[in-house]
């Protein structure tokens, strides 16, 4: 018995697609089976670890949490919608690459989106609120201390200060 | 780690909706999918459809009135715990949202999906019933309101009809007199609590009058013990004038009330901690509750309007 499948037209990163897909695939799937933007990662697959998440409508949400069939009215951004219009790292992308925000760089793409849309709040934020900020998202490698001096340095680079924060001192150049 | 295969729709009217659900007995409703899809996706659940209320007109709000907050099925935790007017009619409400998972969760999740999944160590179907709110259902044939007293018939099981889909739930706001807390205790931050307790203290000049105390993860279901008794006898007994009027709630009266609630309540064993545990969070969390509302009941008290 083959599967029932959906005409479903998904705006990603600015850019209409449309796929065929049964109702029960996931939109972490369909990001990275369907459409091939494959930035988006999956660990856990229930919702705790974070990696998955990507921007609807601007809010961060995890993408293996919604079916691609009900992202049909959103707008939806990945980690490959980051990136400036001329191909450069946004501030949040640049900020992690300064202060080693990265090791394996498996849960990164979940942080990036998930900043991305915090600074757009929280535009100074103190430690305690990148803390917060990045609360529901896991990291194995890093301890999260140089993720915490990640946030801190993107706010300062969306802001154009061309010198670090407080918070980035100690980080390796 | 896939849901099983299913059917989908996503109507634009309630009534398709209630049609639509009527018409499969194996049907669930869908909406913020922030319980519903791990479930399907640990092939716990396996509904034959799910029928998407997220383009449902109109279900979005969140309104204060004289009644309190009244929130439609499609409002978003964050946009719960993100409004004022919520935090000043009833700041029960916002203070247990801030416990509920992570921001990025309660993007997706919604107030009423989660008082109709049912869940005993959630934070929101016991403030309903501690507040002795109530959700109000619709099918194809009819409306009703469902008392939170009457929501929960055991773990992940409300008593919404299979045909129904819950629009709106109201949380009743802060009487005269009252103070609010909410305290509870989990692994990592955002975690499910390994015991969770809300209270509501209501004072008349330095005695206490009422108090009632909601729990969460230490029985099936949500569950309200009414501790005045053991407040309101303590206040009673006080030495001096002083005491009464300093409006303190003594050791003693805290370690009754709580006394009192582990009668009322089972807590169990599982991976995370031991029944003894979790009764003795009941002890020292009742006793921070008590005192936290019986504090904001006696500084609202004090301040104009």
């Amino acid at each position: 018995m083959s599967e029932e499948l959906y005409d479903v037209r998904l705006t990603v990163n600015g850019v209409a697609h449309d796929v065929r897909v049964p109702a029960r695939r996931l939109l972490s799937d369909a990001l990275r089976h369907d459409l091939g933007l494959t930035g988006t990662h999956v660990g856990c697959e229930h919702g705790v670890c974070g990696a998955c998440t990507v921007l609807v409508d601007g809010r961060p949400a995890r993408s293996c949490l919604m079916f691609a069939v009900s992202a049909v009215d959103s707008s939806i951004t990945t980690v490959e919608g980051l990136t400036r219009d001329d191909g450069t790292l946004g501030p949040v992308q640049q900020a992690f690459a300064e202060c080693h925000g990265l090791q394996c760089g498996f849960c990164t793409p979940g942080f990036l989106t998930t900043i991305t849309a915090g600074l757009a709040d929280h535009p100074s934020p103190t430690e305690d609120d990148a803390r917060e900020m990045v609360a529901g998202n896991l990291c194995r490698c890093t301890g999260y201390t140089n993720i915490v001096k990640s946030v801190l340095r993107a706010a300062a680079l969306r802001d154009g200060r061309r010198t670090p924060s407080p918070g980035t001192e100690e980080s390796e150049t | 780690m896939k849901p099983a295969p299913f059917s989908f729709v996503r109507p634009q009217g309630l009534q398709h909706a209630l049609e639509a659900l009527a018409a499969d007995p194996g049907a669930k409703v869908l909406a913020g999918g922030q319980s519903l899809v791990p479930l399907l996706s640990m092939r716990l659940a396996a509904p034959s459809t799910l029928v998407d209320i997220n383009a449902l007109p109109d279900l979005d709000h969140v309104r204060v009135d004289d009644s309190g907050v009244r929130v439609g099925a499609l409002a978003r935790q964050a946009d719960v715990l993100g409004s004022d007017d919520v935090r000043r009619v009833q700041p029960l409400l916002s203070l247990a949202l801030s416990q509920v998972a992570h921001a990025t969760i309660r993007n997706r999740g919604t107030v009423v999906g989660s008082l109709v999944h049912a869940d005993a160590a959630a934070e929101l179907p016991m403030v309903l019933t501690l507040l002795g709110g109530s959700v109000s259902v619709a099918s194809a044939t009819g409306t009703r309101t469902i008392p939170a007293a009457e929501l929960y018939a055991g773990p992940l099981e409300s008593t919404l009809h299979h045909d129904e889909i819950a629009v709106e739930a109201l949380f009743p706001g802060l009487g005269p007199g009252e103070g609010v807390a909410f305290e509870e205790v989990s692994r990592r931050h955002g975690d499910y609590a390994l015991c969770g307790v809300a209270a509501v203290v209501r004072v008349e000049g330095a005695h206490v009058a009422e108090a009632r105390v909601g729990y969460m993860s230490v029985a099936d279901v949500p569950t309200v013990v009414d501790l005045t008794t053991a407040l309101v006898e303590e206040v009673a007994q006080r030495p001096s004038r002083r005491a009464r009027n300093q409006g303190e709630l003594s050791d003693q009266a805290v370690s009754a009330a709580a006394e009192l609630a582990l009668q009322h309540l089972d807590p169990a064993d599982d991976l995370h901690a031991s029944s003894a545990y979790r009764a003795q969070l009941v002890r020292v969390l009742t006793a921070h509750a008590l005192r936290a509302a019986h504090d904001d009941a006696v500084v609202r008290g004090g301040a104009p309007g």
